[in-house]
């Protein structure tokens, strides 16, 4: 299990981290927001879900669209703006989506996927279908309407859906302290009536475990579940660098989490032999997604026009003018 | 082309010599726009277990002014149900619903409400298929209302379509007449993009020819609902009644005016309007909506950039006054334009110059039976 953990956040470490080394090469054409420090947030709740179950998630969606089995090679080429990329290059960093996977989206409006998900868990329920949606969104989208708004349906409904808040504190440059009354996320999710939990979002093992206790509950028809799970972005908020320079954080707050770092954690726990085959495959995985996605042409011209609308006529009806 | 029913005792009277003519005729009868849609959804519903409705009040007492009477019943709560306040999450729950193959339909008792759930129908609706590369579908239809008369004031009668025709991705019907009302709500039902279906209280009482079994009336085209040659007349929505009264207040001064019905505001059958105004150089649209950048805005501007050079056209654009809706009947009258200020403007429009004529005072059409709250 810990092999299989550490690939998968190695995996994505490494990725993002040769993006952020790419990028100043202006090949990537998308604002990319990286969430170095955070995966060990979505490969343990997603290594709790099944593949039937579905996940929303963020525009700093890398993590949990590659935790949940979406095709690296197809997000970069979505990175680079190409054909082969997962949108056919319409959607860009913040627009991951992967069906196949049970990835089904991500925005870049804040808070929006929230109720999208219950939406989406709604459907599974009323089709009797044995899955549960995984709705990812950061501190930031408790204090937008729809995340009150939707709590209280998604109790209201009794609906299948695990609500996990990455709480990394900051808001694009502002504190949540700065931003929230009363920082108690957990207690708000509990007002409108379901069980919560705060949690170490850097212990991939125990976000694992809790996940994989309240996603059986979910799954048994107890209704929603909240987790915060507590983290830190390393990265600034969008870009490749960092952004101490700015002054609204600083080092040694960073310097903490780093020591917590849950990719390097569990690489201690693991055989050198096996840890060394996991990164060799990793690196050659990297690399084979970049190289296709470099040979990836870009989209042609008929593509700015085409799926806007489903461009087939609509089914089984007597047309008439 | 089959009959218009706003044209009600002529179209049904040709309705019914036309069914003596033919073997296998229509099955149909007179219908109000509300039992119209009530059947369109019914029938919807039975086809397809995955068309679903839900809004405020869908399924309490007065059962959105009778639209969804007894299918709350009928399906039961899972299929039918009213929802909290909460226009954004509903709005984005029925997106997830419509993204896991669901069809939902959104009900809005009134189209201001829709300023609450701008987000998830620009932002996400509008943008599914698009932006992930045609790899999701939203299949949603979301029904509102515009609101006149009563004193309804300037939060309950809003025409905001013209904010979605705006927007790619999104379909926009306005129907006026029973037999679209039905036609076009199947057509959004079945739709595999998000369709803003816009009604208009008043019109909820208008009757008309509604045939018996499903049909879809196709996205994108329009209706020529009274035949002219002097002036072409554009009627949006509730403002499709006013045109055909404002037509036989024209015929007294000896003009006679086209109308056109455009059903689909997007997209937009300007083929139809084009030709019509090839023919008659004159074209006013009325809209029940503001004019600075709204539909009668639009179709103005496409037809003059079609016709140009080709012949002289006269254009004018009518609508609601640059001002919120005001409560009192006294100046809510100055508000809106009806028969009477369409003939004048038609009549200055085909006279080239300001003529000074308004007709006499019409009573109000028979059909409109709004007199109470709601």
């Amino acid at each position: 299990m810990s092999a299989r953990l550490y690939r998968a956040l190695y995996r994505i470490r490494r990725l993002e981290e040769e993006i952020a080394r790419v990028y100043p090469t202006d090949k990537i054409k998308s604002p990319v927001h990286l969430s170095i420090g955070q995966e060990a947030v979505s490969v343990g709740v997603c290594e709790a879900l099944r593949p039937q179950d579905v996940v929303f998630g963020t525009y700093r969606g890398h993590a949990l669209y590659l935790a949940k089995g979406g095709d690296m090679a197809a997000m970069v080429a979505e990175l680079y703006g190409r054909a082969a990329g997962c949108c056919g290059g319409k959607g860009g960093s913040m627009h991951l989506i992967a069906p196949e996977a049970g990835m089904m989206g991500t925005s870049a409006v804040v808070g929006t996927i929230i109720a999208n998900a219950a939406g989406y868990a709604y459907a599974l329920r009323y089709r009797r279908q044995d899955a549960i949606v995984g709705c990812f969104f950061g501190d930031g989208a408790t204090e937008e309407g729809v995340f009150a708004e939707t709590l209280n349906f998604a109790v209201l409904k009794c609906l299948p859906i695990l609500f996990i808040c990455e709480n990394n504190r900051y808001a694009i440059h502002t504190h949540q302290s700065r931003r929230q009354g009363r920082p108690a996320i957990c207690e708000r999710a509990r007002a409108h009536g379901m069980p919560a939990e705060r949690i170490d979002g850097n212990d991939v093992i125990a976000v694992l475990e809790k996940a994989r206790e309240v996603a059986a509950r979910v799954r048994a028809g107890e209704g929603p579940w909240f987790l915060e799970a507590m983290t830190y972005r390393w990265r600034e908020h969008v870009g490749p660098g960092s952004d101490y320079h700015l002054g609204y954080r600083t080092e040694a707050e960073a310097e903490s989490w780093m020591a917590a770092d849950p990719v390097r954690l569990l690489a201690e726990a693991i055989d050198a032999a096996e840890r060394a085959r996991i990164e060799r495959e990793v690196a050659d995985e990297i690399a084979d997604a970049f190289a296709r996605a470099e040979a990836s042409p870009f989209p042609g011209p008929a593509e700015l026009t085409r799926d806007v609308f489903k461009e087939e006529p609509h089914a089984a009806a007597p047309l008439v003018g | 082309m089959p009959p218009h029913p706003l044209l009600d005792e002529r179209v049904i009277g040709r309705e019914k010599k036309r069914k003596q003519s033919q073997t296998d005729p229509p099955a149909g009868r007179t219908l109000s726009y509300v039992e119209a849609v009530r059947e369109a959804t019914d029938q919807e519903m039975a086809r397809d277990p995955s068309v679903i409705l839900f809004g405020l009040d869908v399924d309490d007492p007065k059962a959105i002014q009778g639209t969804t009477r007894g299918l709350a019943e009928k399906y039961g709560p899972e299929r039918v149900f009213g929802t909290p306040l909460s226009e954004d999450a509903m709005t984005g729950a029925a997106v997830g619903m419509a993204l896991a193959g669901l069809r939902p339909i959104h009900v809005h008792i009134r189209m201001d409400f829709l300023m609450l759930a701008m987000n998830q129908i620009v932002n996400v609706a509008a943008k599914g298929r698009y932006m992930y590369g045609g790899r999701a579908s939203v299949p949603l239809v979301v029904r509102s209302m515009i609101g006149k008369s009563w004193g309804q004031g300037a939060q309950h009668s809003q025409g905001l379509h013209s904010m979605f025709m705006h927007v790619p991705g999104l379909k926009v019907v306005a129907p006026a007449a029973p037999y679209d009302a039905k036609g076009c709500l199947i057509a959004a039902v079945r739709d595999d993009d998000p369709v803003l279906y816009v009604e208009h209280r008043l019109l909820h009482f208008q009757k008309g020819f509604v045939p018996e079994g499903p049909y879809a009336v196709r996205p994108g085209k329009a209706r020529v609902t009274a035949a002219g040659e002097d002036v072409t007349l554009v009627g949006i929505s509730y403002m499709q009644v006013e045109c055909l009264r404002a037509k036989r207040l024209l015929e007294e001064v000896g003009i006679n005016a086209e109308v056109i019905d455009p059903v689909w505001l997007s997209p937009l059958d300007m083929d139809t309007i084009a030709e019509a105004v090839e023919r008659t150089g004159r074209l006013l649209v009325v809209d029940t909506g503001w004019l600075c950048c709204g539909a009668a805005a639009e179709i103005v501007a496409q037809a003059a950039e079609r016709l140009q050079g080709v012949r002289d056209l006269r254009l004018r654009r009518m609508g609601f006054a640059p001002t919120p809706c005001p409560t009192t009947p006294a100046l809510e009258k100055l508000f809106y334009p009806d028969a009477r200020t369409i003939a004048a403007a038609a009549r200055d429009l085909v006279e080239g110059a300001p003529t000074g004529w308004i007709p006499d005072e019409l009573p109000e059409p028979e059909s409109i039976e709004f007199r109470g709250p709601f």
